[in-house]
């Protein structure tokens, strides 16, 4: 049975030939790595290595700054450069460790790259799982990069049933989890057995869009032997792929609005981070590196890449033939949720799940007009929002009304199908930062 | 690569843009009016086709004049020119004025759409009344003489006859009592105290509208009113465009089948049958091309409907029970004004609101 989320969504141009049928390569580490201490939601990484020390690939080099934080390592082998703000994707000055590279790639002892036996890792405890889980730093990798431990350890009192696996990839060009699941299916699953195991259920469904067959056949096949756990297929869809969206079209269970998935009895991971939890646990490989798509029209040759966390984005087109023809935006993420950066002196981190070098086509803005008010934004907005009279609040600075703007996702459906070109998640972020600010400020004032 | 890029244009997500645009859906508009247009200068002749290019060029010189006496540059004004939204206002006019309409008439429709109806509230997208109906009830109340269906030009032509034909069936039509249009004759009939003039008036109204001369357009009326047949045709291409969607054009024909409907089901001899209705007068325009305009309408789903059933029926009221033969004019510009409420106590349901567990 074909499933999708309830209301709203839109069908952007897929373009996923580009790289879907290019399997993933993993170039020789660079030269030099820049990777930021803040990589994940929650607090910052704080550095225990100093600059001039020798690191070997997989070292921690920084602790976790808090509760919701996760570690980082190093994720090739040689001498601390220096650690300084640098520019990254989650803002213009980050805290990063510089790592030149002795190209000798040694690792951390008891790293074993090839192993592939679970058995006996997953007999180990929940607790144990759940500790190796948090020291390799995962986070989500899916984009939201959420420390995958605090999301295994419920609160006391929340019962979780189902792990979802989210397989959907519904962002354009993105072919990255596609091709992790079709070439390694059996350590997703590995993972996935892993992240049961210590949530403590029988119960897991990997949702695929129906634009991945392969990777629906694959996964299948590979699921094959394990009991509870099942492949289910769902439409091709933006956003098919938002957390909320892919728990209603899977399992039908709708999280309530402010809610997370574990209302619902429902953890929602990601194909790529199931991956990482199968090399954390069997492989003892922390994160440090990922399968990032290159794509887009002013890219040579679009690939998929498994690149070390830290990489630039030079190094990494560089992999790809260069830039082709006129680059008009360089994007971290997918098109429709990305960030626009405006160098490529810019580091790979845990959340890059691709690089997209826009022609001038691809990035030809739309000029801005008047609101025709014609309703289309509340027609595809997934959420159930009025997209056009936030982003009026927000740009008139009205914002005793906004407090539907909290639900927001930011997934873009309405500025996609806006005819008149208006910049509407432009203007509901700001309208939800002003109205936290808002909120903050009367709180005080009350108190 | 190691050349520093040109500059790179930096926005915030999202970063891909769909087709649909301000000026393909605004001339998708007037397109999809013309099989109506063709219609009305079918069945009126050279005079339907001077009403016709009078009020597009008039609202579109009128455009240019507001945009310009607004303090606008050469480059906005151009912009706002061609992206059909005067054509579309212009054709819409046209279709709502008779054949028989003076020059100055429809010009001053024009202005009239263009000022007050459209650019004293901001322009496009600013105002809470369709520019179209403002002029066509300014010069309903202000030049009844030449807004009444007495005044209207008699067809020249009709579909599927010969001319001689459709003259005599025409002189039949009208002559024998001088109403021009289905609805004025209904009108008539429905005022007649008698019961029993009443009851013979709606069977003579039966034998001169036959259904089908309704449907394709053989009948009296505005330049928009004639050809049922036409306007779905208009309509179709709208919906197969996604320029419109169901929620606001089918609610509203249904409360008016309903609310016309319910009478005639309890005295079939005293009152129209509801697809009488529904075929004639400006109804099948103002549902399709009319109501649907995205400016003054509801952006959210639940609004639209209710926006429709309110337009249907207090058209429904009027037809039956008002001082007017239609009514769809002055259903759609109230209904325009309730907008920014229904919006407001109308909103989608939002995800997780619910909060179900299955």
């Amino acid at each position: 049975m074909r499933r999708t989320f309830a209301r709203g969504g839109v069908h952007p141009p897929q373009r996923k030939e580009l790289t879907s049928g290019v399997a993933i390569s993993s170039p020789a580490p660079p030269a030099i790595v820049t990777i930021p201490l803040h990589q994940s939601i929650g607090a910052p990484a704080r550095a225990i290595v100093k600059a001039r020390e020798e690191v070997a690939c997989g070292q921690l080099i920084a602790e976790p700054g808090g509760f919701i934080s996760a570690p980082v390592h190093a994720s090739v082998s040689g001498k601390v450069k220096r650690i300084a703000a640098f520019p990254t994707s989650i803002g213009p000055s980050v805290e990063c460790i510089q790592i030149e590279s002795d190209g000798q790639d040694t690792w951390v002892p008891d790293v074993n790259l090839g192993a592939s036996e679970c058995t006996a890792a997953l007999a180990k405890s929940p607790e144990d799982l759940l500790a190796t889980l948090a020291g390799a730093g995962l986070v989500g990798l899916g984009g939201a990069a959420f420390p995958t431990a605090v999301k295994l350890r419920p609160p006391p009192g929340g019962k979780v049933d189902t792990l979802l696996l989210n397989g959907a990839e519904c962002e354009p060009y993105l072919t990255a989890d596609h091709r992790l699941m079709i070439e390694e299916a059996p350590g997703i699953i590995a993972g996935l057995r892993v992240l049961m195991r210590v949530l403590g259920i029988e119960r897991a469904v990997i949702g695929i869009e129906d634009n991945k067959p392969d990777a629906v056949e694959t996964m299948r096949a590979a699921v094959d032997e394990i009991g509870g756990v099942s492949v289910e297929v769902c439409c091709t869809a933006y956003p098919q792929g938002a957390e909320k969206q892919l728990i209603q079209a899977i399992l039908g269970r709708e999280v309530p609005s402010g809610k997370l998935p574990l209302q619902v009895g429902v953890v929602v991971q990601n194909v790529a981070t199931a991956f990482a939890a199968f090399e954390a646990v069997v492989r003892h490989k922390p994160l440090i590196e990922r399968v990032v798509t290159v794509s887009g029209g002013a890219v040579a040759e679009p690939k998929n890449l498994r690149v070390r966390i830290g990489t630039s984005l030079e190094d990494l087109v560089a992999h790809c033939g260069g830039v082709r023809g006129e680059l008009g935006k360089l994007i971290m993420g997918g098109p429709m949720m990305g960030k626009a950066l405006k160098s490529f002196d810019i580091p790979v981190v845990k959340a890059t799940s691709g690089v997209l070098l826009m022609d001038e086509v691809e990035a030809a803005q739309v000029d801005e007009q008047a609101c025709l008010r014609c309703g289309r934004c509340v027609q595809v907005c997934p959420q159930g929002l009025m997209p056009c009279d936030l982003a009026a609040m927000a740009n008139h600075g009205r914002l005793e009304g906004f407090g539907d703007g909290a639900d927001c996702v930011e997934c873009g459906c309405c500025q996609f199908i806006c005819p008149a070109g208006r910049r509407l998640v432009h203007s509901i972020r700001f309208g939800k930062s002003d109205y936290r600010r808002l909120k903050a400020a009367e709180k005080r004032q009350g108190a | 690569m190691t050349e520093t890029p040109r500059e790179l244009t930096v926005t915030s997500s999202p970063h891909l843009a769909g087709e649909d645009s301000v000026p393909r859906i605004m001339h998708g508009v007037w397109l999809a009016l013309l099989p109506a247009a063709f219609a009305a200068v079918f069945v009126f002749g050279y005079q339907a086709l001077v009403v016709l290019l009078l009020a597009t060029l008039g609202c579109v010189i009128a455009e240019g004049l507001m945009l310009t006496l607004r303090g606008f540059s050469w480059k906005a004004v151009g912009r706002s020119l061609t992206d059909g939204s005067a054509i579309v206002t212009g054709v819409l006019l046209a279709l709502n004025l008779p054949a028989s309409s003076p020059w100055w008439l429809v010009l001053v429709g024009a202005l009239v759409a263009m000022s007050l109806g459209k650019h004293l509230f901001g322009g496009l997208g600013n105002n809470p009344f369709n520019p179209a109906l403002v002029a066509r009830v300014f010069l309903l109340i202000s030049f009844p003489t030449h807004m009444v269906a007495s005044a209207y030009t008699p067809p020249v032509a009709g579909f599927g006859e010969s001319s001689e034909k459709a003259a005599a069936r025409y002189e039949e039509q009208v002559d024998a009592r001088s109403y021009a249009t289905p609805l004025t004759a209904l009108q008539e009939a429905i005022e007649k105290s008698d019961p029993e003039e009443a009851r013979a008036a709606i069977a003579e109204l039966r034998r001169n509208y036959p259904m089908w001369h309704l449907f394709v357009g053989n009948i009296g009326g505005s330049l928009g009113e004639v050809s049922a047949l036409a306007l779905l045709l208009g309509a179709l291409l709208l919906f197969w465009r996604r320029s419109i969607t169901w929620h606001i054009p089918i609610p509203l024909l249904l409360a008016v089948l309903l609310t016309t409907g319910l009478p005639w089901l309890l005295a079939p001899d005293s009152f129209a049958n509801p697809l009488f209705h529904l075929l004639s007068g400006g109804l099948l325009l103002g549902a399709f091309f009319m109501a649907t305009d995205m400016v003054t309408s509801p952006v959210s789903p639940r609004g639209m409907v209710v926006f429709g059933v309110g337009i249907g029926v207090i058209t429904a009221v009027i037809r039956l029970w008002g001082g007017y033969p239609e009514g769809i004019s002055f259903a759609i510009l109230m209904m325009n004004g309730a907008v920014p409420l229904l919006d407001k106590y109308f909103k989608p349901a939002k995800f997780g609101a619910a909060g179900r567990r299955t």
